[in-house]
């Protein structure tokens, strides 16, 4: 195309072969059909889980393609940065081809272009082009641009168009297009994705990050308030609700509750609603039978902590929270396991099941104990990621769909009246021309004719 | 009458205009064309209400929200989108073979939706994620892109039949240069729609999980679709992609356009309606 780079063969031939809708076509087949690999063969699984599908050989021979993360596999980012080369390209090679169409601000009219289009349409009037002349500017000149009327021998020229940005179209979804792809690259190398589960009334720093599982310190700390879920009466979930704090060096700096679909957001960081669970907690009611005397003492017991029991029957301290916990091969639910030291004699394991709280009484001792009160807790599990490219995506977005409706629907037109004297009457003639849409140009000229047969003084 | 019963009823009333049109058009019989048109508007009809009475219904059921979040309910939504595109298409070219292909379209969606064993039409409350503007944003556009696609692929089949050659029911189609013109004019209108339900499920995303993209099976499926009618809108500004090639990339199109709809629920994913949640 330009002056510049016909000096150097190879310069020109590459430059040709990005600005060709060829290489278009290829590269956007080719990212079509590479794209299904991906939804075939599950991505980001444990090598283990493909090695069990696939067998060793085939294994070895997509993981060297980078089948099983191939959306962010080199080939794969190439073919992306080609489609955004040749899009760059191609736009630059048209514009600056088509620079005397696109960046005129006084654009040229010819009469003889206008003289033997296929659309339009002619009258004959009464009057004299002069007469005309004056009735017709106010209607020709609706809704058009650069407006201009000429004088001729024999009678006059209006010219006008409209629409002439409309060109612009087509190069602003070729660059909304380069926007999604600087803005995914953005969010890739300075963003981050990861995930934390806070228990109720936690409060976290540390986060881990999704593939790999390396941990990142945030900004600031999340403390989980309170986490709730609700329930339809199908037993199908309502609503996930968490209320968070955020806390920088201790003091409190935002309060929010999120749901899915409303995450808190703060310095970039965004907090989403994910998931939820519960865990046991660490602490429990406990109740202490005396055997000798009946009596029945409650204490709170907490993991580590240790409880002197009445009655000179010795130390109880609870050790862990076991999930699942088995007794004599059996399973008995979550337990927790304890340490009691008689004042004299061995001490000795205690297992004591949440769900069953006679359990103690097998074991015939001094004192039988059992957990009386016992809280789960929820814990939340938030997402918490930042992608500071989100807003050059998000202007990609309104840029490919505005200019895509521009592109699809709107034309640049031009129009011209010509008035020609033939004895007492006058010949009106009425053309157009259209880059597209011609249905529509059709149209307006015969709307056009019709209002200046109508504005004919009489 | 509940929304379910109009909505089967939909489904012979779209089966009858279908039939209409091909008989009109096979035996060249404009006057049964005609009542083809009056079975397509009912149906139209009766989908139209059917949908807005299943809105009525879920308010009743305490948690009113739009009928737009089960396979059921798209499916409906679909046939609804197809024969009003059709209707259009009908009335600007004043060609009724065209219904010929579509009307069955419209047909198929619906009798998916209301006669297949084990499609559920209960009403259910909306899962938190999918409690959002965007869905029902997204959902639309999606299906209104989907809806030009589909009536695209007819356009297209008509147009190859035709080529073949001179069938004595080719005379009645509209000439090959109507339909090639057709076919691009409903990729370029499915495109504009393709493009905003992509970005409108973006953002949907991006406000409930926070990534607007991830490459899960059914984004990647509407990409492929979304590339392929860009080749298509590309191809035919180079010369020599005119009509028949178009016509298969129409159709190839298409067929991505029903693998992203039905296909992805066979491959693994967390996309598919059924499992959407969190
Ligand atoms: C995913 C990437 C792309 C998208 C979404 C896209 C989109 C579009 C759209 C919507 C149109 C308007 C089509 C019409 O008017 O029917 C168009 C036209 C065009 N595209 Fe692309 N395009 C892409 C990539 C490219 C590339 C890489 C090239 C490089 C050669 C290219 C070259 C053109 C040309 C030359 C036109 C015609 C412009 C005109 O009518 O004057 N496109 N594109």
């Amino acid at each position: 195309m330009t002056d510049s780079t016909s000096t150097g063969g190879i310069t020109d031939a590459v430059w040709n072969l990005f600005a060709s809708i060829q290489l278009t076509i290829t590269l956007l087949l080719s990212l079509a059909a590479t794209s299904v690999i991906g939804t075939l063969i599950p991505q980001n699984a444990e090598p283990a889980a493909y090695i069990a599908r696939y067998g060793e050989n085939l294994f070895r021979f997509f993981w060297v393609l980078g089948l099983f993360d191939m959306y962010h596999s080199w080939w794969f980012q190439l073919l992306m940065a080609l489609l955004a080369a040749n899009v760059i390209v191609c736009s630059a090679d048209r514009i600056a081809s088509q620079r005397r169409i696109l960046l005129v601000r006084r654009p040229q009219f010819r009469a003889e272009r206008f003289r033997n289009l296929p659309e339009r349409e002619e009258f004959d009037a009464d009057r004299t082009p002069a007469e005309l002349e004056a009735a017709y500017a106010p209607v020709f000149s609706k809704g058009l641009r650069a407006v201009r009327v000429e004088r001729t021998e024999a009678g006059f020229l209006m010219f006008g168009e409209n629409g002439r940005w409309t060109r612009f179209g087509v190069y602003a979804v070729h660059l909304s297009v380069v926007l999604l792809l600087i803005g995914g690259l953005i969010g890739s190398i300075y963003g981050f994705d990861g995930f934390v589960n806070i228990r109720e009334g936690d409060t976290v720093q540390q986060i881990s990050l999704r593939g790999g599982g390396e941990r990142m310190k945030l900004p600031f700390a999340i403390r989980l308030n309170r986490f709730s879920v609700s329930f339809y009466e199908t037993g199908a979930p309502k609503e996930y609700r968490s209320s968070l704090t955020l806390l920088e060096e201790g003091r409190e700096v935002v309060n929010k509750e999120i749901i899915v679909n409303d995450p808190l957001r703060h310095r970039g960081i965004s907090i989403f609603q994910s998931s939820y669970g519960s865990v046991p907690s660490d602490q429990a009611v406990l109740s202490f039978t005396s055997q000798a005397t009946g009596m029945i003492y409650t204490r709170e017991a907490a993991i580590g902590k240790e409880i002197e029991i009445p009655e000179n029957l010795g130390t109880f301290v609870l050790r862990e929270l076991r999930h699942n916990a088995a007794f004599r091969g059996r399973s008995v639910g979550d337990a927790f396991v304890g340490i009691l030291t008689p004042p004299e004699g061995p001490a000795e394991e205690i297992i004591l099941p949440v769900r069953f709280p006679t359990f103690d009484r097998m074991r015939r001792g001094a004192v039988v104990i059992a957990v009386e009160e016992f809280k789960e807790r929820f814990y939340s599990g938030l997402q918490v990621n930042r992608d500071p490219g989100v807003w050059v995506v998000y202007t990609g977005f309104i840029l490919m769909l505005a200019g895509c409706y521009v592109t699809f629907f709107m034309s640049h037109q031009q129009l011209c009246v010509e008035a020609v004297r033939r004895g007492a009457k006058t010949r009106v003639r009425v053309a157009g021309t259209a880059n597209k849409h011609k249905p529509a140009l059709a149209r307006r000229i015969q709307r056009l004719s019709q209002g200046l047969k109508e504005s004919t003084p009489s | 009458m509940t929304s379910s019963v109009i909505l089967s009823s939909v489904t012979f009333v779209y089966g009858l205009a279908g039939f209409l049109y091909i008989f009109a058009w096979v035996f060249r019989k404009p006057a049964v064309g005609r009542l083809g048109t009056g079975a397509a508007l009912l149906g139209l009809a009766g989908n139209t209400g059917g949908f807005f009475l299943r809105w009525a219904e879920s308010y009743q059921l305490g948690f009113g929200r739009a009928p737009l979040s089960n396979l059921y309910e798209s499916l409906v939504f679909f046939a609804l989108c197809i024969a009003l595109v059709y209707l259009v298409v009908e009335r600007r070219t004043g060609n009724r073979t065209i219904g010929a292909v579509s009307m069955p379209l419209a047909f198929l969606a619906m009798a998916y939706a209301s006669l297949s064993p084990d499609m559920s039409d209960r009403i259910q409350p909306l899962i938190p994620a999918l409690k959002s503007n965007w869905l029902i944003a997204h959902v639309v556009t999606c299906f209104i892109g989907y809806a030009a696609f589909a009536v695209a692929f007819g356009v297209s089949l008509m147009y190859l039949f035709k080529r073949r050659g001179e069938a004595a029911s080719a005379g009645a189609m509209p000439p090959v240069e109507t339909l090639d013109e057709l076919t691009h004019q409903l990729v370029v209108f499915g495109f504009l729609f393709l493009s905003a339900g992509i970005i409108t499920g973006a953002v949907w995303a991006n406000s409930a999980w926070g990534r607007y993209w991830g490459w899960d099976p059914k984004e990647t499926w509407s990409l492929v679709t979304w590339f392929v009618y860009a080749t298509l809108l590309h191809a035919r500004l180079t010369r020599g992609w005119r009509g028949r090639r178009i016509a298969y990339l129409s159709i190839l199109g298409f067929a991505a356009v029903l693998f992203t709809y039905f296909g992805v629920n066979l491959l693994p994913g967390l996309h598919s309606y059924q499992s959407m949640g969190q």
